[in-house]
């Protein structure tokens, strides 16, 4: 097997007295969507804010394609190909979809000393990137509050994946959206994954996991139980881990790639 | 491929739509209010507009620092203070220890700069609303203005600094006027009017365009370029608008509202400057309430309180209606206290179409 994207290995995250992780490890390959699920404070958003450089482990160790490393911010893990859409935290309503798209990263023109946007290229490459994801706006200086919650999301993974993301992590990307704006959604992270990148797609939805995952691992109070891969693992059981997981002995005979 | 609820956006509607549409009307309004009921008073005669021109740019020089700050998600309440202190340590600085007027002009934008600096760092560091901390500044700053003008010359009032200032290689830049040959010009070919007795006969009655209105242009371009066009433009609208977020694509915030801080005392220091060289004097009580004043008209401006939204040219506009409307109830002769009927009339009016607007703009609901 390929070495993976991103690996975590057996991370720990304390705030004070409180172990929000005790020791999870974690992969993703190329071109695969890799599903997170756990219940609510099951540690799923602290975990990948370590991994996108939001916190800090208190223990273990990350590597990029086999490479230990250390994020300081989330700007390094920018820079290492880490792209994070956060649910609620993903675009900015007042402003316009080119100002978003390009937020952080505006192209630039000059003259001496004078620096200023570009924004005739930023508002072609948005309607040209907007449009290959399916999405047909009005005008690029349109504000993301009169997009839907689903092509804010799509914005958002839009720009993580023409900011040439390797592995992109979506944070509870369908919890709040509708059925038809949820499988705009899923098809984007399909056409995503099938273009090479490394997904990380949290929910929990078994539903939303089983439509687009090829690999699942539940995280509860902070710890897995395992990875299972497509095919190995009912909806039923996925579920029942996610929920403490009374049957938790007989299921985890059925988790095949355990770690 | 098109959408079919997608209406075709009409280029008036799109030109009219704007931040600023509700302060354009404002201005509108306004002038056309002061063209019937003081049109012939002289108000839109040389020496009127100069006399509301320069209300209006003294407004206009601080809510460009405070409306890039609102934006930026933060208040500054010390501004008021903030001019008293930086008139009294130039006058301080050069009249009662000598120091040349450059070197104190110099010395008050770096002290208040880095006051802005402070506030700004406080803000960050504990996380409390700036308008709380700079409201402690807003007290701190005026209590000090008053001991220090005090201590060094027993009274709030300090003249003198007309005197020092002549020759001085910045002082010209804060006072007087430019265009005088033009203006000379302008009298000589009679559109405006000369003195015919006393001292100053065959000079034009508006002798220039003043300093100070320079310097609000001036401010007006470069917020408004700064904030439109720039890449830290855009970092002042993410940072308003969910700091948060913008966090999380590598915006760096702080520094951005720190930056935002110390333009905002950078203006103040520019509107106590200016001020100082026009007077001849500082006075520890300048600048009382300009705080809100500057806040009003970033608001009749289109801004948003809570950030994230507004525009440098409509908090102009803002500025220009409030000096306006100060000056023509003067010139129309109403009773000067129906000024704050009026502008309070006005700030409820631009603020409720004001909400319409960004509304219609960024789809809230
Ligand atoms: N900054 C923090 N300080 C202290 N405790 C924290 C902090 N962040 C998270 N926690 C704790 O860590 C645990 C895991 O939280 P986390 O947000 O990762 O859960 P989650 O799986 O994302 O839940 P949800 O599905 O509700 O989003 C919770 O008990 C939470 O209270
Ligand atoms: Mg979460």
């Amino acid at each position: 097997m390929s070495t993976p994207l991103i690996e975590m290995d057996n991370i720990e995250k304390h705030f004070g007295p409180v172990i929000a992780l005790g020791g999870v490890s974690f992969s993703v390959m190329e071109g695969e969507c890799h599903c997170l699920l756990g219940d609510n404070g099951a540690g799923k958003s602290t975990f990948i804010k370590t991994m996108s450089g939001v916190h800090k482990p208190t223990k273990g160790v990350m590597r990029i394609s086999g490479q230990d490393v250390v994020f300081d911010s989330p700007r390094d893990a920018m820079e290492a190909g880490i792209a994070t859409v956060y649910q609620d935290l993903a675009m900015i309503p007042l402003m316009s979809v080119t100002r978003n798209f390009w937020m952080g990263r505006e192209p630039r023109k000059s003259f001496g000393p004078f620096k200023w946007i570009d924004f005739k290229h930023a508002n072609q490459v948005t309607m040209d990137e907007m449009s290959s994801m399916g999405i047909n706006l009005r005008e690029p200086e349109q504000a993301v509050g009169t997009l839907s919650g689903g092509e804010r999301q799509t914005v958002a993974i839009a720009r993580a994946v023409y900011f040439g993301a390797k592995v992109l992590i979506l944070d509870e990307p369908t919890s709040a959206l509708g059925v038809r704006q949820t499988s705009n959604v899923l098809a984007t992270i399909d056409r995503v994954r099938k273009a090479g990148i490394g997904v990380i797609f949290i929910t929990h939805n078994v539903r939303h996991a089983m439509a687009v995952g090829d690999r699942f691992t539940v995280l509860n109070r902070g710890q897995t139980h395992g990875t299972a891969k497509r095919g190995e693992i009912k909806p039923e059981e996925l579920q029942d881990l996610m929920a403490g997981g009374q049957e938790l002995a007989e299921l985890e005979g059925s988790l095949g790639g355990t770690i | 491929m098109s959408d079919e609820r997608l209406k075709q956006v009409s280029a008036i509607r799109r030109a009219m739509i704007r931040p600023e549409l509700g302060a354009i009307c404002g201005t509108i309004l306004v002038f056309v209010f002061f063209f019937m009921i003081a049109g012939d008073s002289g108000m839109f005669s040389p020496e009127g507009i100069q006399n509301w021109g320069v209300v209006s740019a003294q407004f206009a020089i601080i809510a460009v620092g405070a409306c890039l700050l609102m934006i930026a998600g933060e208040f500054d309440l010390s501004v008021g203070s903030m001019i008293g202190f930086a008139g009294v340590v130039i006058a301080i600085l050069s009249v009662q220890w000598g120091l040349p007027v450059w070197l104190s002009i110099i010395s008050a934008f770096i002290i208040c700069v880095a006051l802005g600096a402070l506030n700004g760092f406080l803000v960050i560091k504990t996380g409390l609303p700036s308008f709380i901390v700079t409201l402690a500044f807003l007290y701190i700053l005026r209590g000090l203005t008053i001991w220090l003008s005090i201590l060094t010359t027993r009274q709030t009032i300090i003249g003198g600094v007309k005197e020092v200032a002549q020759g001085d290689p910045l002082a010209w830049l804060f006072g007087g006027v430019i265009l005088k040959d033009l203006f000379q010009w302008l009298g000589d070919i009679g559109v405006i009017d000369t003195f015919t007795r006393g001292s100053r006969m065959g000079q034009p009655v508006v002798e220039g365009v003043p300093m100070l209105v320079l310097w609000a242009f001036a401010l007006i371009i470069f917020g408004h370029w700064l904030l439109t066009k720039t890449r830290f433009g855009n970092w002042i609208f993410a940072s308003g608008g969910d700091a948060q977020a913008a966090r999380y694509v590598g915006v760096p915030v702080n520094r951005v509202k720190i930056l935002m801080f110390m333009f905002t005392a950078f203006c103040a220091t520019v509107f106590a400057t200016c001020q100082v060289m026009e007077f001849g004097s500082a006075a520890a009580d300048r600048g009382l309430l300009k705080e809100f004043e500057a806040i009003i008209c970033v608001v009749i401006g289109g801004a948003l309180l809570t950030g994230g939204y507004g525009s440098v040219i409509g908090a102009a506009l803002g500025a220009l209606i409030f000096g306006v409307v100060q000056q023509g109830l003067f010139f129309a002769g109403a009773e000067s206290s129906l000024f704050r009927v009026f502008l309070g009339g006005i700030l409820i009016f631009a603020v409720i179409m004001n909400t319409y607007i960004r509304r219609m703009i960024t789809g809230e609901r």
